[in-house]
């Protein structure tokens, strides 16, 4: 158990800085912190414009998005990066646990996740028509945190992919993106037709950004167990994939010794 | 005449060479018909089917800016990756006739854009694809492209100094998308946007675009597409000078 923690927290963190060495502030602030902020303020102008909904509907879908760039791309790069890298195969030939050794890695990117979320609810604090009640904020803590996390093991199942796929990354940019259409972040799911709308339900965020706006309304958190529980759910089947895919692809890999050809 | 032919041949090879990017065309073609999708929907659940086609020009041009700013925060950055951009500023050929045809060729790729967001909104939305000034129209998709690119080649210019460029233009995707009003009507914005707005060849490309389509007087406004990317053209080639000697001083070219 102790060693399991050991490779899950220690070895999740070291990972991270290994595979994430390329990122520094002159390229995260551009990217995570700035670029969100005005994705929130294009969809809560195009709102107004289009008089779909207001404000909070907006920013609560989209600062609760914007965690996606860090639980998608992110979430996918510790897995498919050690493919990239060359890294995979004496990874692999360790005996650790697998569970441990990448789902650990998710922690850094949840709480990378979490952050850009939190920062786009202050500055669409500061720039728009966007004023929760001070007492919903550990609602929508709580609400953020289980959306990130969620999304997060949606990136891994996309990593994990990326042990057999030549080029993951263009799913996951279509992934990424495709997550403002189907899940709620902008256009409200009565408004798609239904086959869309279901897709949506089993994708995350979808029921996280469905129980923040119902937090930044004044609900409690009592009233959106359901959701959150939903969301919990969801993000658990796709961990479930995510380690099936991973071991898979690995006895797959050592079958065919096709590990690290492209 | 060397410098022309420099020129052609660059733009030709960037352009078929772009066009056989897989992650080039998703940029192009998927992205500008995802907006348009979640525009299409919101303007219907708000009930404003009217401006469909509104919304369908603007999210082309959305396409054009989106590849030209993926291409000119990447046209300096691939050639270090590749370690050609020494040999290429070295050579004896003005850095600026290299650079100028890859960034326009990636504002030409955004014709898919135009071409596929027109199809997709008329097979999946049915919104009617008229257009009143063919001429107009005619003339103003190419003097966007030429505005957008140069504007793009500007970028590139200071890009020279910049290692992270690429995050740089990750960046400026959505502010130039907002002030401009490819998609947002100006008049929504807060009064300090204006000045901004006005400077950008793609805000009177996009309404060149939309006055040509829905009627109006698109004229002026393509002239002052052309004219600003002229402007653009003269402050790249400036910056690209000053920029290369400052990053040949300091030797950063080939710094990653």
């Amino acid at each position: 158990m102790r060693a399991f923690a050991r490779v899950f927290f220690i070895g999740g963190v070291i990972a991270y800085r290994g595979l994430f060495n390329w990122i520094r502030p002159a390229m995260y602030i551009p990217t995570m912190l700035v670029g969100p902020i005005f994705q929130i303020l294009f969809f809560a102008y195009l709102g107004r414009y289009s008089k779909v909904e207001d404000d909070t509907f907006f920013v609560v879908g989209n600062a609760i998005q914007a965690s996606a760039m860090s639980a998608v791309f992110a979430g996918t790069m510790t897995i498919a990066n050690e493919r990239q890298y060359q890294t995979l195969a004496p990874l692999l030939a360790t005996p650790a646990n697998r569970f441990a050794v990448f789902m650990g890695r998710a922690i850094p990117v949840i709480a990378s996740g979490v952050f850009v979320s939190a920062w786009g609810f202050l500055m669409s604090r500061l720039l728009l028509d966007y004023d929760p009640p001070l007492s919903s904020i550990p609602a929508l803590a709580v609400v953020v945190v289980v959306s990130v996390t969620s999304c997060t093991a949606f990136g891994l199942t996309l990593g994990s992919i990326g042990m057999r796929a030549r080029d993951v990354f263009m799913s996951a940019n279509i992934a990424y993106y495709l997550m403002w259409l189907l899940c709620g972040v902008n256009i409200p799911l009565s408004a798609l037709p239904d086959w869309l709308a279901q897709i949506g339900r089993l994708l995350p965020l979808t029921h996280g950004i469905a129980a923040g706006r119902e937090v930044a309304a004044g609900a409690d958190l009592a009233a959106v167990s359901g959701l959150v529980w939903t969301e919990v759910a969801v993000g658990t089947a796709w961990a479930l994939i995510a380690i099936t895919l991973v071991h898979w692809f690995e006895y797959e890999g050592r079958r065919r010794a096709s590990l690290e050809t492209f | 005449m060397t410098g022309v032919r420099v020129f052609a041949v660059g733009l030709r090879f960037h352009v078929k060479a772009l066009t056989h990017s897989v992650f080039f065309l998703l940029t192009s073609i998927f992205m500008p018909l995802l907006v348009a999708t979640v525009a299409y929907y919101m303007y219907r659940a708000g009930n404003q089917p009217g401006s469909l086609l509104y919304v369908s020009l603007g999210a082309a041009v959305y396409g054009i800016w989106s590849s030209t700013l993926f291409g000119s925060g990447g046209a300096i950055q691939w050639q270090r990756w590749q370690g050609t951009l020494e040999v290429l500023v070295s050579a004896p050929t003005p850095f600026v006739l290299v650079i100028a045809p890859l960034t326009l060729a990636t504002s030409v790729i955004g014709i898919y854009s135009l071409a596929s967001t027109l199809v997709w909104g008329r097979l999946a939305f049915g919104i009617p694809f008229t257009v009143a000034h063919w001429a107009a129209f005619v003339v103003a998709v190419p003097a966007t492209i030429l505005g957008l690119g140069l504007l793009g080649f500007v970028f590139a210019s200071t890009f020279v100094l910049y290692r992270n460029a690429n995050a740089l233009s990750n960046m400026l995707e959505w502010p130039v998308l907002l002030v401009t009003g490819m998609l947002v009507p100006l008049s929504l914005l807060p009064g300090w946007a204006g000045p901004i707005a006005w400077l950008l060849a793609p805000t009177w490309g996009v309404q060149a675009i939309r006055e040509a389509a829905l009627g109006g007087t698109p004229w002026p406004d393509v002239g002052v597409t052309v004219a600003l990317g002229l402007a653009y053209l003269a402050i790249g080639a400036v910056c690209l000078r000053h920029f290369e000697a400052a990053a040949r001083r300091h030797a950063t070219l080939s710094l990653t």
